[in-house]
């Protein structure tokens, strides 16, 4: 690790004037640190925003949604009854992210933000990597991209976004509350928060520097208790997805579709809303028929290159399936 | 290593104050300045689960701890029993299950299955290789590490870690 000044931030206020360009506020630490362990992060100044828990790590849910601190730990929001009651599909995202080592010390907004595991990314004896080093080209489009994005990528970039709680908070409409360095404040769609890689893949959200997730706000809607997280992957426990996804449904009582919610995840380049999918859902009876056209439609602009050729199959069973466990839950 | 700060941890009941770098991590601190070598490094990134150790009674990893950073009473293999006390109930049932082969990955494992039960993820082998699933083992001594849990769970009910 290269060498970095470490700072307390007791407040907000003191945190906001510690960050810049050139420092990081660590919370759990669990993609930071294994980042500059790698050589990967580099900066010069860690502001530590764990005593900022008490301002921003409370869990509330009342009538008009839910409001995640950014400090509350995963494993935090995944015990809390409220959210397993009305908000399952984030309960499923949680547990099934990551150990509950690391689900104890992630925060919520750090959990957002983390990192592609795209391995040349990770591995700075690979020059080229268009978000390490922009303007170098892409290792990974002609090398190992097994687990790597086939939506939205570009020919700069196929890096994935690995994250499960993102992909069932996009589905379910979240939104983000930001302090920004000048100490005023704004919120931000969670669907923006993560930019489309385009020819600037090392600019990955629509963060500026020093601003800081406080909270994560769920809107409240009866519906979203027959919501579900489905997630696909190598290992039965504590690995990355290779496919997953986020189901809302809103049926009617003779089974049509009055509204659905569809997020991807270990697919794409950023939490993935699926809206092709969702549209074609719309006004239909759920059904094996109805799931497949929707699985198609959220597929149609796939791009792979070779590994990753098996995903787009892979993400219409997975989306299928989701949808139907949706279409059956009790609720 | 250029010494820039100074932090008080708590462990197993005892004050520890080091001088240290902002870049030393809780599991390097432990096994290199303390000589608490119970805790293994294994991968040091984060996946393995060797250095899992209890902060509050609650498990982390500590390869991604930094020690400037820590808050709380941290708990190793150490702290689990006296000089010469009785084994943890925990690490006695490991012992009698032969629960390990090599025995690297036995105290993280050890750590993570007291924090398992209390956690209350200890109900059927299911929910235990699920909780359990940060901790791998190469010698694939999961059966045994399953039983052993399920074995101790009763054990800890009413018992500080």
């Amino acid at each position: 690790m290269r060498p970095f000044a470490y700072a307390r931030a007791g407040d907000t206020p003191t945190a906001l004037s510690l960050s810049g360009r050139e420092a990081a506020y660590f919370a759990g630490g669990t993609t930071l640190l294994d980042l500059m362990k790698l050589d990967v992060m580099a900066p010069e100044r860690l502001v530590d925003i764990n005593p900022l828990k008490a301002e921003h790590g409370s869990i509330a849910a009342d009538g008009s949604g839910l409001v995640l601190g950014g400090l509350a730990r995963m494993s935090e929001a995944a015990e809390h009854p409220a959210i397993a009651r009305d908000y399952p599909a984030i309960r499923d995202a949680l547990v099934q992210a990551a150990s509950a080592q690391l689900r104890n010390m992630a925060s919520l907004a750090g959990n957002l933000l983390q990192r592609t595991r795209c391995l040349y990314f990770r591995d700075r004896s690979w020059h080229a990597c268009n978000k390490r080093n922009p303007g170098s080209g892409c290792a990974a489009i002609q090398g190992v991209n097994r687990r790597l994005a086939v939506l939205g990528v570009s020919e700069h970039c196929i890096a994935h976004y690995p994250g499960d709680l993102a992909v069932a908070l996009v589905a379910l409409d979240a939104s983000v509350d930001l302090v920004v360095p000048d100490g005023s404040t704004r919120t931000l769609p969670l669907e923006v928060l993560h930019r489309p890689w385009g020819d600037t893949p090392h600019v990955e959200t629509n963060l500026a520097p020093g601003e800081l997730i406080t909270a994560i706000r769920v809107p409240a809607a009866p519906w979203f208790r027959r919501s579900l997280y489905r997630k696909v992957r190598d290992r039965e426990s504590y690995d990355f997805a290779l496919a997953s996804a986020a189901i809302a449904l809103d049926l009617a009582p003779d089974g049509t579709v009055r509204e659905a919610r569809v997020g991807l995840g270990g697919l794409a380049a950023r939490p993935w809303r699926a809206r092709e999918a969702e549209d074609a859902l719309r006004g239909q009876r759920l059904d094996e028929g109805s799931a497949a056209a929707a699985a198609l439609a959220a597929f149609a602009g796939a791009v792979t290159h070779g590994e990753n050729a098996f995903k787009p199959e892979l993400g219409r069973r997975t989306l299928v399936r989701a949808l139907l466990d949706a279409a059956a839950m009790e609720t | 290593m250029h010494t820039t700060m100074q932090t008080i941890l708590r462990i197993n009941g005892r004050e520890a104050r080091l001088d240290h770098d902002p870049r030393i991590t809780l599991l390097d601190a432990l096994r290199e300045r303390l000589g608490l070598t119970g805790t293994k490094k294994g991968c040091d990134q984060g996946q393995c689960g060797a250095c899992t150790v209890l902060i509050d009674g609650r498990r982390v990893l500590s390869c991604f701890c930094l020690v400037a950073a820590v808050e709380g009473e941290v708990t190793t293999i150490e702290g689990l029993s006296g000089e010469d006390g009785p084994l943890h109930p925990m690490q006695q049932v490991f012992l009698d299950r032969d629960a390990y082969q090599c025995g690297y990955c036995t105290p993280g494992q050890i750590m993570s299955a007291i924090a398992c039960v209390t956690e209350g993820h200890a109900g059927s082998p299911d929910e235990i290789r699920e909780y359990m699933s940060g901790n791998l083992c190469r010698c694939a001594a999961y059966p045994k590490i399953v039983e052993a849990v399920q074995q101790a769970a009763p054990l800890l009910i009413g018992r500080a870690p």
